[in-house]
């Protein structure tokens, strides 16, 4: 099946110092993608970028193509189009993501007159479908209401309702449960899935949280520095990460069930996006870092059908797992 | 609701008696209105008796009690060198200093804010910088140095308008355009600032990735948050209307009622200068509670507190 979309060799980088370097992504249609990885890794920009939406000081390279059509560097008017109509994207921090000082109606009903070309009663008709479909108690009277009224969650809510205005193929979720407690967070998700469900529709999950990506997501992809490090279906790279990075990663989560363990660490901290190493950029970071880590950045390869990892040490990084595993 | 603007309304009646008070202690503890007025070669039965005429050789708390009592009545006093009413005086000057200060304000509002919104929009381009060099001249150059270089120019130098007087529209040029300008420049400066704090908002990205056109982002999103905190500086521009011609009346010789402040301040002619200060305050608490009344209406957030309080 061809991609929905096609993200190839994306790079970003702001007032010259590059945050995205080389980001290759594929997403199938329907398919939900988790990408994770710490603050500044790239996650968003990478996807921000992708829509045209980052300030005019970021200077974006490469290619992102939507059912083949370029988007850099496309019209803005096209752009337009595809922003919340065939790719609509929710955000973090759902208090301040919807404007304070316009009705949910305005709000709701913009983007359905964009998207839909609905007007009149058809529009409010499908306002409050919307509302009550992500769940919005009493939607009718509710629409007439400020962002402020609503709490948290409910606002995360209407900003799903807003992002399916446009029937849109892909939803890109940024951090979406992130600034909400744990029982909301659930909620959301869980809206979140079944919509998905219903609607077919793709999901880019970004999220700093393993769990939230594993139970959410049919494939993965681990970023680092503004690169893909490794890419697997959910499953896999949870039970065998390659990547020293991903291993890192999922080392230092507590398991659920099976003896207690210590929880590691990864040593050292994130390099800064100016002074980044020649080579691989986590090699300061790695146990298993030889000399060639250190010449030049490696490239993502595949590995396996459906699993890609950028090490040059994949081999002996899997073979250390197994042997921590046979111990 | 109600309860917002009754706080909103006392406190600025109590601004207004603050503000009348304090000038009338500070005039009388500043100078005697007999020796300026009828001069220090007086005889001294002559002052006595003008005093005594005036009430000035009673005690202060007396004069105090005894002007408010006037105000009470509605009577504001009388002027001590020609014995007419005050308010009169005051009230036959203001058109001329609302024929400055009108279209100034027109001015600043129509230059200041869409170069800021410009210059918000396209930040860091020249013309972003050009705004804001222009900009900060504007308000760090005092109007009576912006007023004289405008003389020196356009009055003596190319000889095209009149540097003083009040005989035809010509003569306003001048004044209208240290006014405007300086405002403009204030003007400018807030509304850019407003404007990227807004436009840094997640909102307004919220709009642009929900497929919003970015002149629409622009228009039904950045502006209507922007115009909160720009309000603020606006209320206060129409708080100067009628006093905010002080310097620039005098420069320019301009019948106005700043200028009317000036000589009554200079003759200690109390009854005038408390009267203009009492309308000063009067108009700058009644601008500030249209601003009041302005933030209910543009953010909702504040209209359900006053609601709730």
């Amino acid at each position: 099946m061809a991609p929905l979309i096609t993200i190839k060799d994306l790079g970003v980088a702001f007032h010259g110092v590059p945050v995205v370097r080389g980001v290759d992504l594929a997403l199938r249609k329907g398919e939900a993608l988790g990408l994770v990885g710490e603050s500044g890794s790239g996650k968003s920009v990478t996807w921000l970028a992708a829509l045209g939406l980052l300030p005019r000081n970021a200077r974006v390279s490469g290619s992102v193509r939507l059912d083949g059509r370029e988007l850099l560097g496309a019209p803005a008017a096209e752009l337009d189009r595809i922003r919340g109509g065939r790719v609509a994207m929710i955000f973090q921090d759902p208090a301040s993501a919807l404007n304070p000082v316009l009705t949910i109606r305005r709000q709701l009903c913009e983007a359905l007159a964009l998207h839909r070309h609905l007007s009149g009663d058809a529009v409010k008709a499908e306002a409050r479908r919307l509302l009550d479909l992500v769940g919005i108690p009493d939607a009718a009277r509710r629409l007439s209401a400020y962002p402020h009224e609503f709490s948290g969650g409910q606002v995360q809510r209407i900003m799903i309702a807003m992002a399916l205005a446009g029937n849109p193929d892909l939803l890109i979720a940024d951090e979406p449960t992130t600034a909400l407690d744990a029982t909301i967070q659930a909620q959301i998700l869980e809206l979140l899935s079944t919509i998905r469900r219903e609607m077919s529709m793709a999901m880019v999950l970004i999220s700093h949280d393993l769990g939230v990506v594993a139970e959410n997501c049919d494939r993965v992809a681990v970023m680092y520095a503004g690169r893909i490090v490794e890419e697997a279906p959910a499953n896999q790279l949870f039970a065998d990460p390659v990547h020293p990075y991903a291993q890192g990663l999922i080392g230092a989560l507590p398991p659920l069930d099976g003896p207690r363990r210590r929880l590691t660490a990864i040593p050292g901290t994130v390099p800064d996006s100016a002074r980044m190493p020649s080579g691989c950029a986590f090699a300061p970071r790695c146990a298993l870092a030889e000399e060639p880590c250190g010449r030049m950045a490696p490239t993502l390869a595949p590995i396996a059908e459906d699993r890609a990892v950028a090490c040059v040490r994949a081999e002996a990084s899997r073979r250390a797992l197994l042997g921590i595993a046979a111990e | 609701m109600g309860r917002y603007f009754a706080i909103r309304i006392g406190r600025a009646a109590l601004t207004i008696v603050l503000v009348v008070t304090f000038a009338f202690v500070v005039l009388r503890l500043s100078g005697d209105p007999a020796l300026m007025i009828l001069g220090p070669e007086a005889p001294p039965e002559v002052l006595a008796a003008f005093r005594k005429a005036w009430g000035l050789d009673d005690p202060i708390w007396f004069q105090y009690l005894d002007y408010f009592g006037a105000i009470a009545k509605g009577e504001l006093g009388r002027s001590m060198r020609d014995g007419r009413p005050a308010i009169e005086l005051v009230l036959e000057r203001i058109p001329a200093t609302l024929a400055l200060t009108l279209p100034a304000f027109a001015f600043k509002v129509a230059l200041g804010i869409p170069a800021g919104i410009y210059a918000a929009l396209h930040r860091g381009s020249g013309i972003d910088r050009a705004v804001m060099v222009t900009a900060v001249a504007g308000f760090t150059v005092p109007s009576f140095v912006l007023a004289l270089i405008l003389v020196l120019v356009f009055a003596v130098q190319l000889g095209w308008l009149p540097s003083g007087g009040q005989d035809s529209w010509r003569h306003a040029i001048l004044p209208i355009a240290t006014l405007s300008l300086g405002g403009a420049a204030v003007l400018a400066r807030f509304t850019r600032s407003a404007m990227l704090e807004v436009l840094g908002q997640p909102y307004i990205r919220t709009a642009s990735a929900k497929g919003v056109p970015w002149r629409k982002v622009v228009t039904s999103h950045a502006l209507p948050n922007a115009a909160i905190p720009t309000v603020t500086i606006l209320g206060f521009m129409v708080g100067t209307l009628i006093a905010g011609a002080v310097v620039v009346e005098s420069v320019f010789s301009w019948p106005g009622v700043g200028r009317l402040l000036v000589v009554a301040v200079a003759n200690r002619d109390l009854a005038v200068v408390q009267c203009i200060l009492l309308l000063v305050a009067l108009t700058m608490v009644t601008s500030n509670l249209i601003v009041d009344f302005l933030y209910g209406f543009l953010d909702p957030r504040l209209r359900a507190k006053g609601a709730h309080a």
